[in-house]
């Protein structure tokens, strides 16, 4: 499924990165140490974490991640979306945890080939 | 072709801008032509690198060298230095401040990730004399190593 998909379904508020919702989306990754997600999550993933800097945006990158979603009700830094707009990098909010989002994405078919 | 070398300055305790060198490390080798998988392992390690710098190291430099056959990364600061660089080297073992632990930094996580995907990890350190990491990767080897 693609970027734009995921969120319409979810009901996430796009904060930034228009232009990258046409993204596939090739897995999923949940995780709040920066160092765990830098080596660990897959490319093409939606990423979910309760980080919100802006440090969060050079790790998407990095990663070649599809998009970030800010769980629990978090909001990110005004210099967290001002780059993820700059970048293209998709930037969401939900109130609904990691967990949960883990686990609709699941059921929506993300993650289930290919992806650890 | 002769070697190319490009060098970034790291600012200690510029957790937010932290990465920035690494970001563009990889759009550079991606320009280049290397591997995807190896691009991806020499990303991991600059972006610890350049962590490590700032959370602990004072002002330091990220070089990164592509040759022929390899590519070296060196991050050079001029931090408190490690005491004990096998325990440094012990996933779970930081130093880190609160400050870093509560953005998700100082995990202990970053010189395993170096020494797992990198082909080659030297680390010079003492007490007082900062720190010299330098981390080598063969392009021939590009695939193998993690993901």
């Amino acid at each position: 499924m693609k970027v734009a998909e995921l969120c319409e379904t979810l009901g996430w508020k796009a904060l930034a990165g228009a232009r990258g919702l046409d993204r596939e989306v090739r897995g999923g990754y949940c995780g709040d140490l920066l160092s765990d997600v830098m080596a660990k999550a897959p490319p093409g993933c939606l990423w979910l974490t309760v980080q919100g800097h802006l440090n969060i945006v050079a790790v998407a990158l990095l990663r070649e991640m599809a998009g970030i979603v800010i769980t629990s009700g978090r909001e990110p830094d005004a210099d967290t979306v001002r780059r993820a707009e700059e970048e293209g990098i998709p930037l969401f909010t939900s109130p609904a945890s990691a967990f949960t989002l883990a686990g609709r994405l699941w059921e929506l078919g993300v993650g289930r080939t290919g992806a650890a | 072709m002769a070697s190319v070398s490009k060098r970034y300055p790291v600012r200690a305790r510029d957790f937010l801008h932290a990465g920035e060198a690494s970001i563009q490390i990889q759009a550079f080798l991606k320009a280049m032509g290397l591997d995807a998988g190896l691009i991806r392992r020499i990303a991991i390690c600059s972006y610890e690198a350049e962590m490590n710098a700032v959370i602990h190291g004072g002002d330091g430099e990220l070089e990164m060298t592509l040759a022929d056959e390899w590519v070296t990364l060196e991050v050079r600061d001029a931090g408190p230095g490690i005491a004990d660089i096998e325990l440094a080297m012990q996933p779970g073992y930081s130093t880190a401040d609160e400050t870093a632990r509560e953005m998700g930094f100082g995990a202990g996580m970053g010189l395993p990730n170096m020494k797992a995907n990198a082909d080659e990890l030297r680390l010079e350190s003492a007490p007082g004399r900062g720190t010299r990491a330098l981390m080598v990767f063969r392009r021939e080897a590009a695939g193998g190593g993690a993901p």
